[in-house]
């Protein structure tokens, strides 16, 4: 079965569904809106993935493309697409798209309509990022994701949730900002050798275009810092603890899910295959604050009290791995970093969700306030020692395959593979059971103290729909990893490729350069003179 | 020049500068009508049907190539057809503003609407000149009017300081102005200014470059650019809050849009790029930085607005085709932000006696009372600080990417990270409206300032501008409206 324009529909059905929820007025049409568009938009992603043909290369073009030119006298296009990149994570949008809707169904208490309109134009803004393959257009949706999310911290967080919106906003604008200037100039400079002198931002255009050696440092660090603040790579993670924790469960559940993750994607999509010389120049650096993420991360979700702030820090240190992985330069990481994405959206969304629904219950989020809960509410503790031990990474649930992939491809890798960064990023695996079991025994199991306590309720039927799909995951994607990496394997081979094949003749040209050193230097003073 | 060819064209000329006509007339008819039905209230909406028609003159013309008449003294169609819609629409919007909220602080006297329209006829003449006395002539009818309208709440103290210091410092650099044509006059012997480039000798001379340098500084106390920016917090604090609005936007239009067609007409020269690039940087940063730490909602918007010139000089730096169309596409955009959020305060400061004084913090929770008002200002507010999809976005793109080609990529990233500080206080009005818990007390002020219902002029021409950054938002082709206006060597198309 075929859509036309599917990709177009994934990415705008669910606006489609926020401009229906603000004409309605009952709360309850708008929840089922909110439920129906988000529930439809996942099974056209499903048709989406089936029309995707993994084994076709994106070295041309993705699949299920739709473009036109967007800007009008510069090649500025809405083109929009698929590949093995950005298939799963597409997916993964689309799933928790339903399921945040759940989450949130008696959660939200008032200005229902604000709410699900803002959760629905973030996720149109979410699938856009995934789906552009025009750097500008790339950058729309990009800053698109903030002024929603601006609104769900600031509105219906909690204490802090000022706080925690503007330092969430104005970190990313700054990074994003920057990333504008960057793209202004590779348009410019990318039209100028590829496109007739026309500025262009068509991705493939631009991986066409070699950028020389001497611009390509400062420009892959105007990219690598949006990208890096997104994630967030330390030390720059200092506003996704705060987000997370003021955020309601809806929204921690989209950032640490699928928001984060643009801050990963972009670093595959656009900051190895654009700068290949500079990345890898600077792959250790990356390695190393990826790896210091990790541990510190791990450190420091260890000590905290509350659970949802232990699993906001927990992403620092899952995220790491990504860093790690992708900066490692070889299929194997690169792979294992794809597919972790998808991992941890999925096993820290329910994480997530989890504690989201301890919350509605008992309206705090202190572990102490809990314990031996495990007795009250089997049914939601099952849930939570199965997503934790994904998380941790046991071998047979997902969470294994991606760090064990990433590990082993950073082990062999020649730009980042010293032994003792790889060896202290391991501990990250292990640091991670502790942390993670230990809260799971300080809430779930021991003795049963509080009377509050005694007497939760268990899961409603709403909150097994929306937690069972996870679950059921995160279990396939452990026990049948092959078919996931399937999917993505010739993108990333394709675009290890390119950033070698580009690597090596930037480098090329610039040793011919320094050859004709002497000319260069006369020919751009004649140019200076011809100026004046 | 013979008076018997002069007739010959008078027709010609006339029919090109229908609106100029149309305008003047209107605003002799106010002026004959208040005097006697005075305060009447159809008087406003005879004002407002003029604008419009005279807008509908022009909006066709815009298409047609840049032209001169009346002997070369100013232009007509293309690019002045452009300035001319622009500068008409955004008087047209402040009007319809003004209407309910003049009407409320009892300040509606009928001389108010003649002097816009008088206004408006000096930023036409100034914003299409194509001769310097004849953007002096413009310059000082609007200016004139635009002193009167500053002190027009006479029983405030401040708006006396306001109408005062506008005046005072006006004037002075009226005087810059002055001196800057007496020199180029001296240096080139001509007052046209498609004349100038070609009668440069020997690459200027200390004549030209003062003349050039003291004429570029009148037009910097104008668009107000630091450091020459220091009477606007304290004129738009003072002003009627949309009267703020036309003059934040329609005159610093006409004054941009002066600017350009000087700048296309001569000489293409680093010095006069390089100096306006640093004003530039320090006019964005400045008015940015001075802008976060306002708690008045007004004087925060003058400094915002401060720093928006910045970002327009910023493309009229690049010194190119694409950097001048650019600042014209800005004013457009800035236009429709600005007038949109001054006509939102306007309506919040509803008693008539907070306006000038009105803080921040006194609006908690205003986004809930009144939906319109506080959707609307979200969208102005995100789009002044330049978030896609909205026309800000677009607006910054079209100055930005000018600047980076012509190789000024120092300059673009500084104005980007100036926009993100400026994120920090454009966000604050959101939480207020929005997230801000008010305590009972202020709650109860609040709920007196929102117990009135939005008139419908004024939410009709909020909404309009709130759907016209969302369409030039989604549609950069709207770019095009003033990308075909200057060939490429930055000159008008039309010179050869």
């Amino acid at each position: 079965m075929s859509v036309s324009h599917v990709t177009s529909l994934v990415i705008f059905l669910p606006l489609l569904g926020a401009v229906v929820t603000l004409l309605l007025r009952s709360d309850a049409a708008i929840k089922w809106t909110a439920l129906v568009s988000t529930t439809a938009t996942f099974l056209l992603s499903i048709v989406l993935f089936s029309g995707f043909d993994s084994s076709i290369s994106t070295a041309t073009a993705p699949q299920l493309v739709d473009q036109f030119r967007w800007f009008s006298s510069v090649d500025v296009k809405y083109f929009v697409g698929i590949d093995g990149l950005n298939v799963l994570l597409v997916l993964l949008t689309t799933l928790l798209g339903p399921i945040v809707v759940l989450s949130s169904w008696n959660y939200i208490s008032h200005s229902i309509r604000g709410y699900y309109a803002l959760i629905l134009i973030l996720q149109t803004g979410v699938t856009g990022v995934f789906c552009s393959f025009d750097v500008i257009l790339f950058y729309v949706f990009f800053e698109l994701t903030l002024i929603p999310m601006y609104f769900v911290i600031g509105i219906w967080g909690g204490e802090n949730r000022i706080y925690a919106a503007v330092k969430f906003v104005l970190y990313t604008l700054v990074g994003s900002l920057l990333l504008l200037a960057a793209i202004l100039y590779l348009g410019y400079h990318a039209g100028d050798a590829v496109n007739a002198g026309v500025f262009t931002t068509d991705w493939y255009k631009l991986l066409a275009y070699g950028v020389p050696v001497g611009a390509q440092g400062w420009l892959f660090f105007l990219f690598a810092l949006a990208f890096a603040i997104k994630v967030p790579l330390f030390p720059f993670h200092t506003w996704l603890p705060d987000a997370h924790v003021q955020a309601p469960t809806g929204g921690s559940v989209i950032l640490a899910g699928v928001l984060l993750k643009m801050g990963t994607y972009g670093l595959v999509r656009f900051c190895l295959p654009f700068f290949p010389v500079a990345a890898q120049e600077y792959a250790m650096l990356f390695g190393v604050l990826a790896v210091i993420g990790i541990v510190y991360g791990a450190l420091v979700s260890r000590v905290q009290p509350d659970a949802k702030k232990l699993v906001a820090y927990s992403s620092v240190s899952h995220l790491g791995f990504v860093v790690l992985g992708i900066f490692a330069f070889n299929s194997e990481a690169m792979q294992g970093a794809v597919i972790q994405m998808v991992n941890h959206g999925l096993s820290t969304g329910a994480l997530f969700l989890i504690l989201g629904m301890l919350y509605e219950r008992r309206h705090t989020r202190l572990m102490s306030d809990y314990g031996g809960i495990a007795r009250s509410v089997p049914v939601l503790s099952f849930f939570m020692v199965f997503s934790v031990l994904a998380s941790a990474g046991l071998p047979g649930l997902n969470g294994f395959v991606g760090e064990f992939l990433i590990l082993i491809g950073a082990f062999k890798s020649s730009a980042v593979g010293h032994p003792l960064l790889i060896g202290i990023a391991t501990t990250g695996v292990i640091l991670a059971a502790v942390y993670l079991l230990w809260m799971v025994y300080r809430v779930f199991f021991g003795p049963l103290t509080r009377d509050e306590n005694r007497e939760m309720k268990d899961l409603n039927l709403r909150e097994l729909v929306l937690i069972a799909p996870l679950a059921v995951l995160m279990f396939v994607m452990g026990f049948a990893p092959n078919y996931f990496l399937k999917q993505t394997e010739p993108a990333t081979t394709f675009l290890l490729e390119t950033v070698s094949a580009k690597r090596a003749a930037a480098l090329d040209a610039e040793e011919k350069k320094m050859v004709r050193g002497e000319d260069d230097n006369s020919e751009s003073l004649s140019e200076t003179v011809s100026l004046d | 020049m013979d008076l018997a060819s002069a007739y010959d064209s008078m027709g010609a000329d006339l029919a090109s500068s229908l609106s100029l006509v149309l305008l003047s007339l209107g605003a002799l008819v106010a002026v004959v009508w208040d005097a006697f039905r005075p305060r009447d209230r159809s008087l406003p909406w005879f004002v407002a049907l003029i604008l419009a028609i005279a807008a509908a003159i022009d909006l066709p013309s815009i298409g047609h190539d840049t032209t001169t008449a009346f002997y070369g003294l100013i232009h007509v169609g293309g690019v002045a057809s452009f300035v001319k819609a622009l500068v008409i629409g955004a008087t047209l919007l402040s009007v319809v503003l003004s209407i309910p909220y003049l009407e409320r602080t009892r300040h509606n006297i009928g001389e108010v609407y003649a002097l816009i329209l008088f206004a408006t006829v000096g930023m036409i003449v100034l914003g299409t000149a194509n001769n310097l006395i004849a953007i002096f002539v413009g310059l000082e009818t609007m200016s004139i009017c635009l002193y009167v309208m500053a002190g027009l709440i006479r029983e405030d103290e401040g708006g006396n300081e306001s109408a005062l210091k506008y005046f005072i410092l006006g004037a002075f650099s009226t005087g810059f102005f002055l001196y800057g044509i007496a020199l180029l006059y001296g240096a080139t012997g001509t007052m046209y200014l498609n004349e100038i480039a070609s009668a440069v000798r020997n690459g200027g001379g200390v004549m030209f470059w003062g003349g050039l340098s003291l004429l570029l500084i009148g037009f910097l106390f104008k668009v107000s650019a630091v450091p020459f920016h220091m009477w606007t917090p304290d004129v738009y604090q003072g002003a009627p809050t949309t009267l703020t609005g036309y003059m934040s936007t329609a005159s610093k239009t006409a004054a941009f849009a002066s600017l350009v067609l000087v700048l296309v007409n001569i000489v293409p020269d680093v010095r006069w790029s390089d100096a306006l690039a640093v004003i530039a940087a320090i006019t964005m940063v400045a008015g940015n930085l001075l802008a976060l730490v306002q708690s008045n909602v007004k004087r925060m918007l003058a400094y915002s607005s401060i720093a928006h010139a910045g970002y327009v000089l910023v493309g009229l730096s690049a010194g190119s085709a694409a950097g001048y169309s650019g600042a014209l596409y800005y004013m457009l955009i800035y236009t429709l932000m600005n007038i949109g959020a001054f006509g939102v305060m306007s309506v919040l400061e509803w008693d008539g006696v907070t306006g000038r004084n009105q803080s921040l913090d006194s609006l908690a929770g205003v986004g809930y009372r009144k939906p319109l008002l506080g959707v609307t200002m979200g969208l102005f507010m995100f789009s002044l600080t330049g978030f896609p999809p909205l026309g800000g976005f677009l607006g910054k793109y079209a100055v930005f990417a000018p600047a980076i080609e012509s190789g000024r990529t120092w300059l673009v990233i500084l104005g980007l990270l100036a926009s993100a500080a400026s994120a920090y206080y454009y966000l604050r009005v959101l939480y207020v409206f929005w997230m801000k818990k008010a305590d009972d007390t202020a709650d109860a002020a609040v709920a007196a300032r929102t117990s009135f219902v939005v008139p419908a002029p004024t939410a009709a021409v909020l909404v309009a501008c709130a759907i016209a950054l969302l369409l030039l938002g989604v549609y950069p082709a709207a770019m095009d409206i003033t990308s075909s206006f200057f060939s490429d060597g930055g000159s008008l198309a039309f010179l050869p």
